[in-house]
């Protein structure tokens, strides 16, 4: 019997609890594919590799959360540099801080518990 | 695609069920039943004459089961597309297609909701995406959000020109009896209000209300043996771009361009033909999007274009003339509502709201975060 195939997610998850960003490749398509997933999105192949992202990326869209009980905060989506886009958060910044155009860096925030990390951003510094 | 015949199909009969805080105890099949016999009411034909059934509710999971048991039929044909708000469009293609077929002659396409009255969580079912959920977006506010701020930033659309779509609808819902706001709104006040997601307000969000109705579609043939002028269908188009606000192509930019260049194809006419427009306003970004896409200004003039009250009642161009989902009423998924006020406007029933001379209507379905688009035009029999 074939051993069955990882989880996309799961893969994706070991990858961010080693620090990494992980993101698959459609070496068809020529281009990232993001979520991870079982077959090219763009071809329908599914030959997809996964690669590292370096972690760099822009804020392509953002807003701030009004809860009501708590502070505001951000969530945004970040175009990251090897053509994949990701919904995420700017920390170290005022939520209200947070801009399109801003120049981000990935780093992983553990949230403790049963919780997975997650991929957070913070601004590069120097733009 | 061609194998919708515009005119072929017709809506023939409408109604809202109760709608805003609706009874203690009622479900949503109640409120459809209600719906139904009111719309079959107004066309003049029974539960009998029904031999297609269409649904969708985040209530129930197989709601097209359970409404057929509650209405005692057991009709030929049974659709429940659900793609959110624009579930209802759908219906009104695939029914159009059923008729046209021969599968069924009558349909009957149904809503109801009682999110008002259980609470928003009660009502539909929690999803987790592991990509979105942990940072805590307030769905769908926040998708809708970052669509207005990706607009804001590209266009320089500012919050003004977002406030100046929710002071028409309010303008329209006091015109509408059935509206659930029944007080003015100014530009001020929608600034002013509760922040949810940055740069929406709370003025800026779709109310959340309890609410259903009923359409009826049949033939055109025997549209014109019943009750009330029919509504062809003259054109349908509908568009899928993603599920998820972060798997959007372009933020600004709708699956409603593609959608309503079908059904303006199908229906033999463009957007300088269409006297009354019903858009799916979820939320203010909404109708300025669904403006662009659909052709009633170029992309990134949609802030300008609703600005100055052009499409309030006083406007040159009437949009949401019931008062929309952001003060008309808004359960949970919106587009047979819009549908519905389509159809009593090409009958001259809007009352106080009344577009004059109004011959082509177009009705625009939204699902999901901007995720699925439906166009529906419709005219009446002068545009055949």
């Amino acid at each position: 019997m074939p051993s069955n195939q990882d989880a996309p997610l799961k893969t994706y998850l070991d990858h961010l609890a080693r620090g990494e960003l992980a993101y698959q490749f459609s070496p068809q398509a020529g281009r990232a594919v993001f979520y991870p997933r079982m077959l090219c999105p763009f071809t329908g192949s599914d030959r997809l590799e996964w690669r590292i992202s370096k972690g760099l990326g822009t804020v392509y869209a953002t807003t701030v959360v009004h809860p009501t009980e708590g502070k505001p905060f951000n969530v945004a989506l970040i175009d990251c540099d090897e053509g994949f886009r990701m919904m995420s958060r700017v920390e170290d910044i005022a939520p209200e801080q947070v801009r399109i155009g801003q120049r981000v860096r990935f780093r992983v925030h553990q949230p403790g518990g049963e919780e997975p990390p997650q991929p957070v951003f913070v601004l590069v510094e120097g733009t | 695609m061609d194998a919708l015949k515009r005119g072929s199909a017709a809506i023939v009969g409408v109604a809202e069920s109760d709608l805003g805080q609706v009874a203690e105890g009622m479900s949503v099949f109640d409120l459809m039943a209600q719906g139904a016999k009111r719309a079959l009411d107004d066309c003049g034909l029974s539960l009998k004459d029904v031999d297609g059934l269409f649904s969708a509710t985040t209530q129930s999971r197989l709601s097209v089961l359970g409404l057929a048991e509650y209405l005692g039929i057991n009709p030929a044909f049974l659709g429940s597309t659900i793609v959110g708000g624009s579930s209802f469009e759908y219906h009104v293609a695939h029914a159009m297609g059923a008729v046209a077929l021969g599968l069924c002659n009558v349909a009957l396409i149904a809503y109801g909701s009682t999110q008002r009255s259980v609470g928003r969580k009660q009502a539909s079912m929690r999803e987790v995406n592991p990509y979105e959920t942990p940072f805590k977006p307030f769905m769908p506010s926040s998708a809708y959000a970052l669509a207005a701020s990706r607009h804001m930033h590209e266009f320089g659309t500012t919050r003004e020109q977002l406030a100046a779509v929710a002071v028409a609808a309010r303008e329209w819902a006091l015109l509408n009896p059935a509206a659930w706001e029944k007080k003015p709104l100014t530009l001020e006040g929608v600034l002013s209000s509760r922040m949810v997601s940055y740069p929406f307000t709370v003025r800026d969000c779709c109310l959340v209300t309890d609410g259903g109705g009923a359409i009826v579609v049949t033939s055109a043939e025997h549209a014109r043996s019943l009750r009330k002028p029919p509504a062809y269908v003259l054109g349908c188009g509908q568009s899928v771009t993603h599920a998820n606000i972060s798997s959007m192509p372009d933020l600004t930019v709708t699956g409603a361009l593609a959608a309503g260049k079908a059904a303006y194809a199908m229906a033999k006419l463009g957007s300088t033909e269409v006297d009354v427009v019903e858009l799916y306003d979820a939320f203010t970004i909404n109708t300025i999007l669904f403006l662009e896409d659909l052709g009633f200004c170029k992309k990134g003039e949609g802030g300008a274009f609703v600005s100055g009250g052009r499409i309030g009642p006083n406007g040159s161009l009437p949009v949401n003339t019931n008062g929309g989902g952001l003060s008309y009423c808004h359960p949970g998924m919106y587009g047979l509502f819009i549908l519905i006020e389509a159809v009593r406007q090409l009958r001259g029933e809007g009352g106080a709201r009344q577009v004059k001379n109004c011959e082509v209507a177009l009705a625009h379905g939204n699902g999901g975060v901007l995720s699925s688009q439906a166009t529906v035009i419709l005219g009446t029999q002068a545009t055949l």
